[in-house]
């Protein structure tokens, strides 16, 4: 099984997609001959041509609103917008159209269409390429929304969300685009949207995760096991529907949970997963729910960048707290 | 003098306010069928009749609020009747003339002003969506229903209705940009009433007339008078023609005047004169000019005239008895419809919903 990092696993799968299905076109800025400014779509356009892979003019809105029309007239979109921090002008079209489509029309006319972004910071990017704003799109009814962490789950995320019957907002972890391999099959495979990932087991505290923070976790597990605390990281894979009874389960394992998270802390997903956890697991817990999560701050300028995501060191101080508590 | 000038801006016009044919507007008047002469007045008319019968449902607490087209019925009679039932529609909530020319039963159309979302069922192979509420949002998506027809090599073309004002919104830009760029089969239907709710055209745009805006995406801008139902259609054939042809998209702006209020919560004597909507109201009314033609023209006698306003009554009434005793859904449709398979956490809240308690 060959190799690959998160950028070459996402070309595979969209390259997979685009050969099996004659209604899938990827469209976007710089998507075609350029390869798209990260190298996703490297080579798609030279193999499958003009129709197929587009380089659309640089108009978010227009790049939504012209694939909602595609799926309405039966093509398979899979539109990337750059970074996340330029969805906004696509933010109506999003929220007011792609959707509430299905609901509107009763299902006569559903929307199956894929919304591909590179999101987070960790990457020294200008200002607005670091935006983690999943939450305002979770709160958004009638979408799905998925972030992989590794190229495996990359690749049959994304084939699932072009096989599913409803937009997926389809989030692309930058940080590690290319940090690091992992085996990827080949042809197609799919990894259900709605199903957490256990990246390793543990008794003594949850810490769940996403995107680029999945690793944040995992090195902080990693340095608590030499201290004797045994964690336990829940990769969420899928931000809507979020798979609760795989959290639930495991904290009640624990009785302990530690969430992080890139967004801002106000609003953000942690706050809804506190409140589940609360809901569904009060009587097993053992320590308040504890947050991670980037301040409420607009993302700021690189240089303090690191400042502001979480980090092992702040994740594990969450951990003390919980299991001294 | 000033007439002359009145009627040149006013762009592409075949039968004059007084009813009576233009040189070019005899031409194609020979060209059409009786049958489709004769379409085009019964469907303004019941446009109009059911426009008026449903300002009173409102008034009466039967419908939420409207908004009414009196005055725009040649512009939407016009232009729908050019179209085929492959091709896509994109409305506002301002098109129930077309809605009901491409076949939209009336009983549906009522229910969705009663707040009915699961009215929403079009007769099958009817490619009309529902009303695109924010303006200017449909625009792109009648722009990429057109790209998809050509990319499958399909005969449809795609048609996006609007208003005057949202040629100011960002999307009505970027959907000209992209069927420009890609040569799409699109028309963009502009009904440019004059006013944005009480905001006129002058304050949405420095150019005096929509149609020009055109020629910055590089195709075709028709400017047609929107009150003459003739020129309307004529103007709506040729644009699909190109659109077929592979030529590219349109864009058509068809001049009118609502004779009403934006919505039924609007009162436009406060923005506008009452002697500007007397002259567009007695003197431009689109259907009593299309009347006088046809009564010139040995086409339509008064008694005819009095039967068919008899048998729209007949008809706006059953649409209206079928729309009331429609059942009502249960609260739990609500549910419904948001995704194809329903998730786990909405399967709760809609058990909650039912009293089943929490998971």
């Amino acid at each position: 099984m060959p190799e690959r990092t998160m950028v070459q696993a996402i070309n595979d799968a969209l390259s997979v997609a685009l050969e099996k299905d004659p209604r899938v076109v990827v469209m976007g800025e710089d998507v075609g001959k350029n390869g798209g400014v990260f190298r996703v779509t490297e080579g798609l356009w030279h193999r499958f041509g003009d129709d197929r892979v587009i380089d659309t003019p640089l108009s978010e809105s227009g790049i939504i609103g012209t694939a909602i029309g595609l799926a309405v007239g039966g093509m398979l979109p899979v539109a990337e917008i750059q970074f996340m921090g330029f969805i906004y002008p696509a933010f109506e079209q999003v929220v007011s159209h792609a959707a509430r489509f299905r609901t509107r029309t009763q299902g006569t006319f559903p929307l199956p269409l894929v919304i591909r972004a590179p999101y987070g910071g960790g990457i020294r990017a200008p200002e607005l390429h670091s935006d983690s704003t999943e939450a305002l799109f979770v709160h958004t009814p009638g979408l799905k929304v998925v972030a992989p962490s590794t190229p495996y789950d990359a690749k049959g995320l994304l084939l699932a969300s072009i096989q599913d019957p409803d937009p997926v907002i389809f989030l692309e972890p930058m940080k590690v685009y290319r940090t690091h391999r992992q085996e990827v099959p080949e042809g197609w495979y799919e990894v259900p949207i709605g199903r957490a990932r256990k990246v390793r087991e543990g008794e003594d505290v949850t810490i769940l995760a996403w995107g680029a923070m999945v690793p944040v976790a995992e090195k902080t597990a990693d340095a608590w096991a030499k201290d004797g605390v045994s964690c336990e990281v829940i990769d969420l894979r899928s931000l809507y529907p979020i798979d609760e009874d795989a959290i639930i389960e495991s904290v009640k394992k624990t009785g302990r949970a530690v969430i992080v998270h890139e967004a801002p802390r106000t609003g953000g997903l942690g706050g809804e997963l506190t409140a589940l956890i609360n809901e569904r697991a009060f009587l097993w817990l053992e320590a308040p729910v504890t947050r991670v999560t980037g301040y409420d701050v607009p993302v700021p300028y690189f240089a303090l960048e690191d400042a502001f995501r979480p980090d092992v060191r702040r994740v594990s101080e969450a951990v003390r707290q919980v299991i001294n508590f | 003098m000033l007439q002359q000038v009145e009627e040149k801006r006013i762009g592409l016009s075949y039968v004059r306010p007084d009813g009576t044919l233009t040189d070019e507007g005899r031409a194609v008047w020979r060209r059409i069928d009786d049958e489709k002469k004769m379409l085009f007045y019964r469907w303004m008319t019941m446009a109009r009749l059911f426009d008026r019968r449903s300002i009173i449902l409102q008034r009466q607490g039967r419908i939420g609020t409207f908004a009414p087209l009196e005055g725009q019925e040649a512009a939407q009679v016009g232009s729908a009747m050019a179209l085929s039932k492959e091709d896509w529609i994109f409305p506002t909530y301002r098109e129930h003339g077309v809605q009901m020319v491409l076949g939209m039963p009336l009983n549906l159309i009522l229910l969705y002003w009663m707040g009915r979302v699961e009215g929403w069922r079009p007769p099958e192979l009817l490619r009309l969506l529902p009303p695109s509420v924010p303006i200017a949002t449909q625009l792109p998506h009648a722009a990429g229903a057109a790209w998809a027809s050509k990319l499958r090599g399909e005969r449809s073309v795609a048609v996006a209705y609007f208003g005057d004002g949202a040629t100011s919104e960002g999307d009505f830009h970027e959907a000209c940009n992209f069927a420009g760029v890609f040569r799409l089969p699109v028309i963009f239907f502009c009904q440019n009433n004059g006013y944005a709710i009480s905001v006129p055209f002058s304050r949405q745009s420095a150019t005096p007339t929509v149609a020009e805006k055109a020629a910055a995406y590089a195709f075709p801008g028709i400017r047609v008078d929107g009150n003459d139902v003739l020129a309307v259609y004529e103007a709506m054939v040729r644009a699909i023609e190109r659109a077929r042809n592979g030529e590219g998209p349109t864009l058509i702006e068809a001049v009118t005047y609502r004779h009403g209020a934006h919505t039924t919560a609007d009162d436009p004597a406060r923005y506008r004169s009452e002697e500007e909507a007397r002259e567009w109201v007695q003197r431009r009314d689109p259907l009593k000019r299309y009347r006088a033609l046809l009564r010139s023209e040995g086409l339509l006698t008064e008694a005819e005239e009095r039967e068919w306003e008899e048998e729209c009554r007949r008809r706006i009434d059953r649409a209206v008895k079928e729309a009331e005793a429609e059942k009502a859904a249960p609260p739990t449709h609500m549910f419904d419809h948001v995704f194809a398979t329903p998730v786990a956490s909405l399967q709760r809240q809609r058990r909650e919903w039912e009293g089943d308690g929490r998971a």
